[in-house]
């Protein structure tokens, strides 16, 4: 089978697919195009004949139908796929809400020390000693930075995080007979996962409106108070950028009418060891460890989100936590070992691979560090809003941004270019697109992060690149945007397709054209 | 600092073209009262030899399982990853990626996304996987969320051979629901969790192999499960088992999740690991976790992206199927990459494997007086009966640089007819050398 540019490709023709491609823009067939079953890249040792068999009548009779590759292939094959990613350490990578920053290499030596990565969960604690030491020093970083005095180490995520701490506030209202309470009151511009974990719990999800500055109105969130409102799910800084300044009225209102505060803090590089939640009257807090103390996205995941919590609800973190009695460190795995809890979010105790990198990260930059990566990370984005307001619009523009900067599409009106398509010709520039359509407040919505760790000469290019594309889509030149990426090693995809009819497996060809 | 990229001279030139004479301007909107005013006790950067000095300290503080002989398992295991696994998941391509919502620079995440939901529906015997989730207990949890929502049911019955840490994760989030029936823990596998399914059973939830280790027949459980309109959710934790055992799509299973780590990952004390999790194409649009599928591109070559995202936090808000925005990625990939260094021949060889020294490690600790092994089927995991309780006994051959498996207590504490009950696994990396200072360690404190 021949594309359109007159190139093999690979679905029915295995043998022209694997040369297909330039040698440094490669594609590459499935694992299962190229993969035998009859060879294998993992050597092990022969089964010995004399020892029987447990397996009963349950040993496995049909077959699995699983590839193997051999090293060489296995190395070729992931290397090629690779290069059709984007990722920050290739380019500038200005995602909002994602905090892309460089992720130190140290870390990663770290993790992989035998003392971290080759110690089991349920093997004796008195020969991990070190392993609770290091989530103990961890867990002092964040309450120190965020000015409160308990956290809970084990959320997966920052979505497990943010239902961490909204349990933790359910269960402290029904050990104060206020199990009554239904409501969260959720702005407008909060990130999907408030509202879903809100809901999840089983909370009626009340929005609240967002003032003409991008700020939540402090007097519509009092109006929303009343005796069933459980707690409010605020960001801050805000997913427009913004800096809540009204946070410690709203923080006062929601505690005076009983509820609770459920601070988002995915936008916590901003102000890492510069303002300190705590102080703002926060009860809980997730923080992602892969956006703001760099352990790797990798391409979705692991992330870590460590709950930091206030007084009144500590009592109810879950399982497992860490205590101390002089030299010695236990965590308490179980119920009736420690005080009240909400119980166990996953097994074990949480993510000691991304606990120990975030350590070196937070070492490595010590509490001047941070504070600086903070400053750098917001004057990097209002540098970007000051180059770059005259062309795109900056809805909040009359105010400084935190560390990123929203432009909306309303300079793009009538050029035929949608945010989409300006997205897509950045590919065709060399960058990653910057968040499009969210928050969903403002129009066409470009949220653009530069983190701290990028400089004056990369932003100085993004904007000269910035601009001309502007200037481009104004000037009619549509199809640019349009027909964009033609550089990337596809072009646009199919998704309503994919959607559509899913295809969520590889099938063999002939059980293919049998299915349709 | 070394992470920092500009200098003093370049942030002025960015100050002048804000306008302002200080970073501080920027935060005018911060309450005067809290703005820098604290001083958190934290100390300065230091330099990279340092900060490699004080987590190599910490870390030396622990007994690695390479330090000596090692059966413990209990849900997470300790195999042998090849050194191509690791050099590449930490390629840049794939480690400092994000999320891959941009296709069209995103296939190397996206063509690795669609191999592994393939290897993992073969290989739990399903027809689709989505790309992974947190971890065994959390894919377990989110599958019992999953039935209720399929089957507009309440009813949930946990078999007593769930791993205790993955029964608490479910009640957590169910809560005192009078619908979530737990049975008895169950070391000999004995129950009748048929007896337990009714009109109102949304699923049953069922471990094979087990806690205990025992392999657990789930024909009859599905269907039972399917006769009163109820799910099968089958759950493993040690995914090596696939290649040994029957899948629990041969068996009836409706929704299949498990644990992920054995294959590629690292024990790393519990996490990051990978929930895999696997079912019948009918039940997909209520299936949590991102899903990445086929599509073509405008050119008409195939290409892969996110799909089913109308199930998702970001486009449903509070109508989500979950709050779930994060899968494990580079677990996941690690995770296919062994797989497929594998194939189907190694992994059935690598389970093999795990079960001989299994059964040659249930000979040798079933042969000291007063041992009695209570596993008539197992894989690669088995439970004993000392004659005393067996916390103590782990400590007291830990001292003897034995880690000798789990004791039940210390997952199903204060439950007397348990505390004699030792889980004790093996993997291709027990030696028999490991195997005979197990038992000789084990007649010497008992």
């Amino acid at each position: 089978m021949l594309n359109n540019q007159g190139r093999p490709t690979g679905v029915d023709n295995v043998a022209a697919s694997s040369a297909n491609g330039a040698a440094l823009l490669p594609s590459e067939p499935l694992i299962f195009e190229i993969g035998t079953k009859e060879k294998s890249g993992v050597d092990l040792p022969a089964l010995d004949k004399k020892v029987g068999s447990k397996l009963g009548n349950f040993a496995r009779k049909s077959d699995i139908d699983l590839p193997a590759l051999t090293e060489p292939q296995a190395m070729r094959h992931y290397v090629r796929i690779s290069r059709l990613n984007y990722s920050i350490d290739a380019g500038f990578y200005p995602l909002g809400s994602c905090t892309m920053k460089h992720n130190p290499r140290l870390n990663e030596k770290m993790a992989r020390l035998p003392g971290i990565a080759d110690i089991h969960p349920l093997q004796p604690q008195s020969t991990v000693q070190g392993a609770i030491e290091l989530m103990e020093q961890l867990a002092h970083w964040l309450m120190e930075l965020t000015g409160t005095k308990a956290v809970s180490m084990t959320p997966k995520a920052g979505a497990h995080g943010e239902m961490c701490g909204m349990m933790a506030i359910k269960a402290a209202h029904e050990a104060n007979g206020q199990g009554h309470r239904n409501i969260v009151l959720v702005p407008e511009s909060a990130h999907g996962t408030n509202p879903a974990t809100a809901a999840f719990l089983g909370y009626k999800v009340k929005p609240i409106k967002a003032r003409e500055d991008g700020t939540v109105d402090v007097q519509a969130v009092k109006d929303a108070l009343d005796e069933n409102v459980a707690g409010i799910m605020l960001t801050n800084p805000n997913t427009c950028g913004l800096f809540e300044p009204d946070v410690i009225e709203i923080a006062d209102a929601v505690h005076e009418a009983g509820a609770y505060f459920y601070c988002d803090g995915a936008n916590f590089n901003a102000i890492m060891g510069v303002i300190r939640p705590g102080d703002l009257g926060i009860d809980a807090m997730h923080i992602n460890l892969h956006k703001t103390f760099s352990t790797p996205h990798g391409g979705g995941g692991p992330g870590a989100g460590p709950v930091v919590l206030s007084d009144a609800l500590a009592p109810y973190a879950p399982l497992p936590y860490a205590k101390r009695e002089g030299d010695k460190l236990t965590l308490v795995e179980n119920k009736g070992e420690g005080s009240d809890h909400l119980g166990r979010l996953s097994a074990f105790h949480g993510q000691m691979g991304m606990y120990v990198r975030a350590l070196t990260y937070m070492a490595s930059h010590g509490l001047d560090g941070l504070g600086r990566a903070a400053r750098d990370a917001v004057l990097n984005a209002n540098y970007l809003k000051a180059k770059l307001s005259d062309l795109y619009n900056a809805p909040y523009g009359d105010q400084p941004c935190m560390h990123e900067v929203l432009f909306d599409d309303s300079t793009l009106k009538g050029t035929g270019v949608s945010t989409l398509d300006l997205a897509k010709a950045m590919i065709d520039e060399g960058y990653h697109p910057m968040t499009m359509y969210f928050p969903l407040v403002v129009h066409g919505a470009m949220l653009i992060e530069p983190t701290e760790s990028e400089s004056l000469h990369t932003l100085d290019q993004f904007i000269g690149t910035m601009r001309e594309l502007m200037e481009d889509a104004k000037a009619g030149n549509v199809e640019r945007f349009t027909n964009a990426p033609m550089k990337a090693p596809l072009r646009r995809l199919d998704e309503t397709r994919a959607a559509r009819s899913p295809i969520l497996k590889w099938e063999k060809p002939e059980q293919r054209k049998a299915a349709e | 600092m070394r992470y920092l990229p500009n200098s003093d001279q370049d942030r002025q030139v960015m100050r002048d073209a804000i306008g302002i004479k200080s970073d501080d301007e920027l935060f005018v909107r911060v309450p005067k009262k809290v703005f820098d005013t604290a001083k958190p006790d934290l100390p300065d950067h230091q330099p990279e030899f340092a900060v490699e000095a004080h987590i190599r300290q910490l870390a030396a503080k622990n007994r690695a399982g390479g330090d000596g002989p090692f059966f413990v398992g209990a849900g997470a295991y300790r195999h042998h990853v090849p050194a191509s696994v690791d050099h590449l998941i930490q390629r840049s391509e794939f480690l400092t990626a994000y999320t891959p919502y941009q296709p069209e620079i995103s296939q190397g995440t996206l063509q690795m996304l669609f191999e592994f939901q393939t290897q993992v529906a073969n290989l739990t015997g399903m027809e689709v996987a989505n790309a992974s989730l947190y971890d065994g207990s959390t894919a377990a949890m989110e599958a019992v969320l999953m039935a209720r929502r399929l089957k507009k049911r309440d009813g949930v019955v946990v078999s007593g051979g769930l791993h205790p840490q993955y029964r608490d994760t479910i009640a957590t989030y169910l809560g005192k629901d009078p619908a979530f029936k737990c049975m008895q823990a169950d070391p000999q596998a004995q129950e009748d969790i048929i007896a337990q399914i009714d009109d109102s059973t949304a699923c049953v939830v069922v471990q094979s192999p087990d806690f205990y280790g025992n392999l657990r027949d789930l024909r009859p459980i599905a269907d039972a499960a399917h006769e009163k309109g109820a799910l099968l959710i089958a759950v493993f934790t040690e995914v090596v088992s696939l290649g040994a055992i029957e899948s629990p799509g041969a068996q009836g299973a409706d929704i299949v999740v498990g644990e992920g780590q054995s294959i590629g990952n690292p024990l790393t004390f519990g996490g990051p690991y990978v929930g895999l999790m696997a079912t019948h194409p009918n039940l997909v649009r209520q299936m949590p976790g991102r899903v990445c599928g086929e599509t073509v591109d405008a050119e008409g070559e195939r290409g892969f992206v996110l799909t089913l995202s109308t199930r998702e936090q970001h486009i449903r808000r509070d109508k989500a199927t979950s709050n779930i925005c994060t899968n494990s990625g580079l677990c996941a990939l690690a995770f296919s990459i062994h797989m497929s260094l594998l194939g189907e021949k190694g992994i059935e060889h690598l389970a093999l494997l795990n079960h001989q020294q299994a059964v040659k490690t249930a000979e040798a600790v079933g042969a000291i007086d007063g041992v009695e092994v209570l596993n008539d089927h197992f894989f690669n995991e088995f439970t004993v009966k000392l004659p005393k309780a067996a916390a103590p006994i782990v400590e007291a051959l830990a001292d003897k640089n034995v880690l000798a498996g789990v004791p039940v207590s210390r997952l199903e504490p204060g439950k007397k007819e348990l505390e004699n009950l030792l889980v004790i696994a093996a993997t291709e990396l027990t030696s028999d050398a490991d195997i005979e200072a197990l038992a000789s360690a084990l007649k010497e404190v008992i």
